[in-house]
């Protein structure tokens, strides 16, 4: 009868939970949220990209909290998230007034401003390597940067498309963002919704569903990375709304802006069209850069979308990509359903006519 | 670390109970809300805890059920989250609760007055058997166009001959929304129909809230000829308590191997057992 | 049926536009490219039709494809909104002065009701996966019938009368060949009586034998039953095998309208007599 008795649930339940948090330091060698801080910056950039939520010292406590555990992280920040009230929103930031740390063009060898290769595993071998030694770390936040660019060398990408005439940017729209944790998508969603659901999404989750767009499913081609770009992206706001706008800080940001061949849709009649350049963008908190490339090529999908293919629909590539939702609903499988089984189990049994 | 009384921050809650209030106000119409995330998992009952938060107050008496017992564990994992942040009084005894969580069942003792009865949801659209997409739902919904509710049954008698929607039986509220009730067996279907308590349904996951107000007219859907049918217990008798007529869990007698039924709801049945002059 | 008036649907200036349109091509004379205007590139799909149906005709409109007939069949039947334009329909009481600025649900009543659509394609009419015999029902449910028994009855009277053999009204269409698709869709459309029939390209596509059965079988049901139809098609003969009378369409306008023999015999328009020269 399993975990259903009339009495002594709630006995065995407290004792599973002590097990369970016993369990975690039976054996080996404790560690401190410092040293998940100091060795896992990868892990917490994915944490606090799903979560939403910035914060270097809650996501590391939520990491050592889930034995390492992504999903069960995430889920920590997202519920302490809820408990949080929401003073302000940011005054509106720039990316070209980011201090750049990493900069890639995969579609120009000499950009203007230079390639920056930063800190990337990009370029090693993936070999297990035991002769790593793990010394202490000194500095907080890695090496002293040694910078010697100005920031306004660093034009966009998508510039110089722009003055050649391939490219022409969309209109600026000033319109207030929706706010998808404040009121819920609704359909057909707006540009604002896409872009945070995307950006809050699972990374394997978006990761795939960008592979299934580029592969033969929807666009079916291969985007050109115009830029990737990580660093410092400084953050203020203005609490008195009268234009006096406060620093509170910078947070890590990967900015993805990807270009995809398509027709110009001024152009009609024969023999008239024109090829041109449109553009799918990603952002993310942290170094997130295989998740924001994805996160470009899905915004392409959903705001170009190809009939018929799944990452052209909204609803089947938002509602599905949260970290939280999708693993909250597979594992809520394994709670007992025994009053709808013995619905189901009645109407079988009419079915087959057992029942007189 | 420190927590807020019930959890949720003073602007959610008073957000969630405005989009409540709607949803009363529009019995079986789904309200969208944005659902915060809860230390427990989405799908385990994140839309009715976010409904008992924001509405339990200090004077509140709660009891929280999962498939008719107040033991199972996603009661005892939800009760214990509301008792760690709010301190309210709790109760097994259905009568002395002002605020009651339930997974999967409507008690078998009625509702009073003063009562509010939340329900858990996982999949709030009636429609979505027959209808992927969201935006077309609330589109049929919109036009009270219901066609394709009807024709899953009616498809349904085709094939074997009788419905097989078994728990989460679709039902028209107030002669206006198609409704999904929850996964309630079709058992409490009934129950729904003019009650004198508050039901409030909470869907965390799909950010879904409505509502049955008091006295409101709910059914079940059915043809004229294949009439609705709750799960049948007939001459079937409770082991523990004798009680008949009420929701039953089949079980297996593990020395003997015979089939046996117990009533479901266990609060009522130790209610009745411990009533004088009971069968038992 | 029908009601006593002469005229079961009344078309006037209807236009469907893609794009904005403009100062110039909103002039009714003004010379468009094709049906595209030279001046700010709007799509004129279907351009100031006008037309009544009579109670109990078959009226053909013919055309090329892209000359708007499939265009205006959608909107008929709502599937897509007109730009401009007004549409009456005898056997609906409306205080609107045209049955576009209809509410959806009210659309959806005259859909369900008072109109019957046969696609060219059978996937837009049907549920391939469900049994025929639901797919008739679907229609009947739409239209409030809440009885399986009488459904089943008339589901049965013109699955017959269409000849799909009875003992396949429980497999699904997706089993079946394209001319039984067809003749599932006309069963379906037919259901419930409504006064106005719409066939969209309903034999294109199909073998010329199982053409001609289905042809047949729409002249006879039009003989017994006294429903109007509007049947679009690319095919000269089958206008002349069924049309009392006759609108050609091109580039979006009718360039020519009247009785189905006075067109095949003496048409008027250069287009028309090419079409018309063309076969015969």
């Amino acid at each position: 009868m399993g975990y259903v008795a009339v009495k002594g649930g709630t006995k065995a339940i407290q004792a599973s939970v002590d097990v369970y948090k016993k369990k975690k330091h039976i054996s080996g060698m404790d560690i401190s949220t410092e040293h998940v801080k100091a060795n896992m910056n990868q892990l917490i950039d994915q944490v606090m990209s799903e979560a939403s939520m910035y914060d270097r010292n809650l996501a590391s406590h939520a990491i050592k909290q889930a034995e390492g555990n992504m999903e069960e992280a995430v889920f920590l920040l997202r519920a302490h998230r809820s408990t949080l009230p929401r003073l302000y929103y940011s005054t509106v930031t720039n990316t070209r007034e980011m201090f750049v740390e990493r900069r890639v063009s995969a579609s120009f060898k000499d950009i203007p401003g230079g390639q920056i290769l930063g800190a990337s595993p990009d370029f090693t071998h993936r070999l297990l390597d035991d002769g790593i030694t793990y010394g202490s770390v000194e500095t907080e936040g890695g090496i002293p940067d040694e910078y010697n660019y100005k920031l306004d060398d660093l034009p966009k990408v998508i510039d110089y498309l722009e003055s050649e005439g391939l490219f022409t940017k969309e209109a600026e729209d000033n319109t207030t963002p929706d706010d998808i944790t404040k009121h819920s998508i609704e359909f057909p969603s707006s540009r604002s919704q896409r872009l945070q659901s995307l950006t809050r999404g699972q990374t394997g989750a978006v990761t795939s569903l960008g592979y299934v767009e580029i592969r033969g499913y929807g666009y079916s081609s291969h985007p050109n990375i115009g830029e990737v770009r990580v660093g410092q992206q400084p953050v203020h706001i203005d609490p008195a709304g009268d234009g006096d706008e406060y620093y509170i800080g910078d947070v890590e940001l990967t900015e993805v802006e990807a270009f995809m061949p398509a027709d110009d849709a001024e152009t009609s009649g024969e023999g008239a069209h024109e090829k041109t350049f449109r553009i799918g963008y990603g952002l993310t908190f942290g170094q997130n850069e295989t998740k924001a490339i994805a996160m470009s090529v899905l915004d392409y999908s959903l705001s170009n979308p190809v009939p018929s293919s799944p990452t052209a629909d909204d609803e089947f590539v938002l509602l599905h990509i949260d970290s939280v939702e999708s693993t909250g609903f597979i594992s809520h499988l394994k709670l007992p359903h025994y009053v709808t089984f013995q619905s189901v189990l009645d109407r079988v049994r009419q079915t087959k006519g057992d029942r007189d | 670390m420190k927590q807020n009384y019930a959890f949720l921050d003073e602007n959610s809650k008073k957000e969630i109970r405005r989009k409540t209030l709607k949803a009363i106000a529009i019995p079986g119409y789904q309200v969208p809300f944005a659902s915060r995330e809860l230390p427990i998992a989405r799908g385990w009952g994140t839309g009715g805890l976010q409904l008992t938060l924001s509405l339990v107050g200090q004077s509140d008496t709660v009891k929280v059920i999962d498939q008719g017992s107040d033991e199972s564990v996603n009661a005892v994992n939800i009760r214990k989250l509301i008792q760690d942040t709010t301190d309210v009084k709790d109760t097994i005894h259905t009568d002395e609760a002002t605020l009651i969580q339930s997974r999967h069942r409507i008690p078998e003792v009625p509702l009073r007055p003063y009562q509010i009865l939340v329900l858990q949801v996982p999949l709030p659209e009636p429609l979505r058997p027959v209808e992927p997409s969201e935006r077309i739902t609330k589109m049929l919904h919109a036009d009270r166009e219901y066609s394709g509710a009807w024709l899953r049954l009616f498809e349904q008698i085709m094939k074997y001959g009788s419905i097989t929607d078994d728990a989460d039986y679709p039902v028209l509220v107030n002669g206006r929304y198609v409704m999904a009730p929850s996964p309630i067996p079709r058992f409490d279907n009934p129950k729904m129909e003019n009650n004198d308590g508050l039901i409030l349904l909470g869907a965390g996951r799909e950010k879904k809230i409505y509502a049955v107000p008091p006295y409101t007219k709910v059914t079940s859907l059915a043809f004229d000829d294949y009439p609705f049918e709750v799960e049948s217990f007939d001459d079937i008798t409770c082991r523990e308590s004798g009680l008949t007529g009420v929701y039953m869990d089949e079980l297996v007698d593990e020395e003997t191997g015979e089939t046996y039924y117990v009533a479901n709801d266990t609060s009522f049945m130790l209610e009745e057992m411990n009533k004088e002059g009971s069968v038992r | 049926m029908s009601k006593q008036g002469n005229i079961a649907l009344s078309v006037k200036n209807v236009s469907k536009l893609y794009g904005d349109g403009c100062a110039y091509c909103a002039a009714p004379d003004a010379t468009l490219d094709k049906n595209i205007c030279p001046e700010c590139r709007t799509v004129h799909a279907c351009r100031d039709v006008s037309f009544d149906l009579h109670n109990g005709e078959i009226l053909g409109v013919v055309g090329e494809s892209g000359s708007g007939k499939s265009t205006l069949m959608k909107m008929l039947y709502f599937d897509q909104e007109a730009s401009h334009g007004t549409y009456h329909i005898d056997d609906f009481d409306s205080s609107e002065s045209s049955v576009f600025g209809l509410s959806g649900q009210a659309k959806r009543k005259i859909r369900n009701e008072i109109l019957g659509m046969v696609y060219q394609n059978p996937v837009y009419g049907l549920k391939m996966d469900f049994s025929s015999m639901s797919n008739i029902a679907e229609k009947l449910i739409a239209a409030g019938s809440r009885n399986v028994g009488e459904m089943t009855g008339t589901g049965d009277h013109f699955l017959d009368k269409v000849n799909i053999p009875l003992n396949r009204k429980f497999d699904p269409p997706a089993n079946f060949s394209g001319g039984m698709q067809q003749r599932v869709q006309i069963a379906k459309a037919l259901s419930n009586y409504p006064p106005v029939l719409l066939l969209d390209e309903v034999t294109t596509g199909l073998d010329l034998s199982v053409q001609a059965d289905v042809l047949e079988l729409i002249k006879e049901i039009q003989r017994e039953m006294g429903i109007s139809m509007v049947v679009v098609s690319h095919d000269l003969a089958i206008i002349r095998m069924l049309c009392d009378r006759t609108m050609v369409m091109l580039n979006g306008e009718v360039i020519e309208a009247g009785i189905t023999d006075q067109i095949l015999e003496d048409p008027q328009h250069a287009y028309t007599q090419q079409l018309v020269y063309s076969i015969l």
